[in-house]
């Protein structure tokens, strides 16, 4: 196999792209799945809600995965004597795509075999572990060592490795030891799923400091003690932290109360957002007049909203209340949109724009940014005052039927919906802008 | 900090989360013995049909229809209540055609998840420290 041709980034390209478009399709879904609380039964016969969500989701989380795999390997090119071999990228990237496809495919069939996030017959699941492994390869083989390394490699690192090990550790559930002992089964695929989350946020979050150190040419941050001790702490969050999922779970209070102490070291970080404020805003003012640094800008205040939602949902006392509500779908929706997805739309117009060439729509695109914050505010709002609804009938004191409560918090998911289609509406905008720019290119 | 207490660090944590997660997976709580098998189908039924994408048990799950923890023991709901909707349908929910075996093993399955624990969040008392624990 011949080695990567310095800077050539097509391959790390078609990731992003396909990401883009996946991330195109997950909102389509989540559209129609939203439709389908406001209008009850809507395609029950052809696309009911336990076919949509999958769709949905597994989009979304396989947008997330490209997305950070396209980045990383995209940047990593600066790393390592002999770069890594574009056949194995290659064999990735066809292999994770061929699985994305039967995915999606079994879904639309209703063929489903898998648990929550992962619905699809496990034994699609080895394509994926067999795409990673070729990942975690081509990343080690490009960084080497870690001595010397600037954070972000170590966030990479640790999300490459990190990743393999907890979606394995999510199939654990195939071995009777698990599979037979609902709460043990329950609290590892939570354990499992937990970290995973803090995984592929170290590859996005990793991307997203490299790219502010590119943008403003200010190496320092990524060799600071600061820098370190925040990827440690967030390490130790990854590690630790994921009993906050399943606090309601009859497991020995001790794994309980691991995960809320070390949950409450969030707030380290949370006071470090509101300390450096002011400083982020001159930064802000500096490099407003690119476009990947409004995404990062985006990305910085949904970071803030969602981590203050996160500290209050790990305190056991608020999380028996918002558990189980839609409160926690909007803080997964604030994550996701808020934050994976602005700082991966920065990178991919990093990757896909390198030369920073002015797009005919710049200004178009710079005001859908706002739209689609503005709108995600709205979006993110009405799914709390849904779960404060739902919260309520939960702790009722007189039993109140499930059917009238959801009757009851039909006005916000119609405020959902609307909010849902303008952000479908702003970020595809985004998204054709960019295929423009690939276009172009060619 | 030098890159060997860094490492050192890295390698320390992984240590102590591999040492924390042999004990998680050996110190979860004690189950009444079940008949495995018809429990084991009733939740390869479960996942098949993914009843979790509009269910949860012990919150964990789908909005779109309610928590299914403890339907099986709730005196107003139970097996038959149960039944009546998996065979029917709802306007949102699908109608499931099983057989009768296979809705046997389904029951089988939720009677295992709600002796196995409450999920009502009013059966958790609140402490001053913020930590909950079971009524």
């Amino acid at each position: 196999m011949e080695p990567l041709r310095e800077n050539d980034s097509r391959i790390p390209k078609l990731f992003i792209v396909a990401g883009l478009g996946l991330l195109f399709l997950a909102m389509a879904f989540g559209i129609v799945g939203a439709l389908q609380y406001v209008v009850p039964g809507l395609l029950k016969q052809y696309l009911s809600f336990e076919k949509v969500r999958p769709l949905h989701v597994s989009s979304a989380v396989f947008w997330i995965i490209f997305g950070a795999m396209g980045g990383t390997l995209a940047y990593l090119q600066r790393f390592g004597e002999k770069p890594y071999r574009p056949g194995l990228l290659r064999l990735q990237f066809w292999i994770l795509s061929m699985a994305v496809i039967l995915i999606l495919g079994s879904y639309l069939a209703g063929i489903f075999g898998g648990r929550e996030y992962w619905e699809f017959p496990p034994p699609l699941a080895i394509l994926i572990i067999v795409a990673w492994i070729l990942y975690v390869i081509n990343v080690v083989s490009a960084v080497k060592t870690l001595r010397g390394q600037p954070v972000y490699i170590w966030m990479w690192i640790t999300g490459a490795f990190g990743f393999l090990f907890t979606f394995s550790e999510s199939y654990l559930w195939v071995f009777p030891y698990f599979q037979q002992h609902i709460v043990r089964d329950m609290t590892v695929q939570w354990k499992s799923y937990g970290s995973m989350v803090g995984c592929w946020n170290m590859l996005v979050y990793g991307l997203g400091l490299y790219l502010m150190e590119k943008i403003s040419n200010d190496t320092s941050y990524a060799q600071s003690r600061m820098g370190f001790a925040l990827f440690f702490l967030g390490f130790f969050n990854l590690l630790f932290n994921w009993s906050h999922h399943i606090y309601t779970l009859p497991i020995p209070q001790g794994i309980k109360n691991v995960g809320y102490l070390v949950s409450m070291t969030e707030l380290f970080i949370l006071g470090r957002i509101i300390y450096k404020w002011k400083a982020s805003v001159t930064t802000a003012q500096k490099f407003n007049h690119l476009l990947p640094f409004r995404f990062l800008m985006a990305a910085d205040i949904w970071v803030f909203l969602n981590l203050s939602l996160a500290i209050l949902m790990s305190i056991p006392a608020f999380n028996v209340f918002t558990h189980g509500t839609h409160i926690t779908v909007a803080h997964s929706m604030g994550t996701t949109i808020g934050i994976n997805t602005m700082l991966l739309l920065a990178v991919a117009f990093d990757v896909l724009n390198p030369e920073r060439k002015v797009i005919g729509t710049n200004l178009i695109i710079k005001r859908s940014i706002w739209v689609v914050g503005i709108s995600l505010f709205v979006f993110l709002s009405s799914l709390v005052l849904a779960g404060v609804h739902r919260a309520k009938w939960q702790m009722a004191e007189t039993p109140v039927s499930f059917g009238t409560m959801m009757n009851g918090i039909t006005p916000y998911f119609v405020a959902v919906t609307v909010a849902g289609i303008i952000i479908f509406l702003g970020l595809a905008f985004i998204i054709l802008a960019l295929f423009r720019v690939v276009k172009g290119s060619r | 900090m030098s890159s060997k207490a860094k490492l050192s660090l890295y390698i320390g944590l992984i240590v102590v989360f591999s040492f924390y997660t042999t004990i998680v997976y050996t110190l979860t709580a004690k189950q009444d013995s079940v008949d495995v098998t018809e429990v084991m189908k009733g939740k390869m039924i479960w996942q098949e049909k993914n009843c979790l994408a509009c269910h949860q048990i012990y919150g964990l799950g789908g909005f779109l229809g309610p928590d299914l923890t403890n339907v099986y023991s709730n005196q107003t709901k139970g097996p038959a209540y149960i039944t009546a909707f998996v065979r029917n349908g709802t306007p949102t929910m699908p109608s499931f055609s099983l057989t009768e075996s296979e809705m046997n093993s389904l029951l089988a399955f939720l009677q295992h998840v709600s002796a196995s624990g409450q999920s009502n969040p009013q059966s958790f008392k609140i402490n001053a420290n913020g930590t909950i624990e079971g009524k």
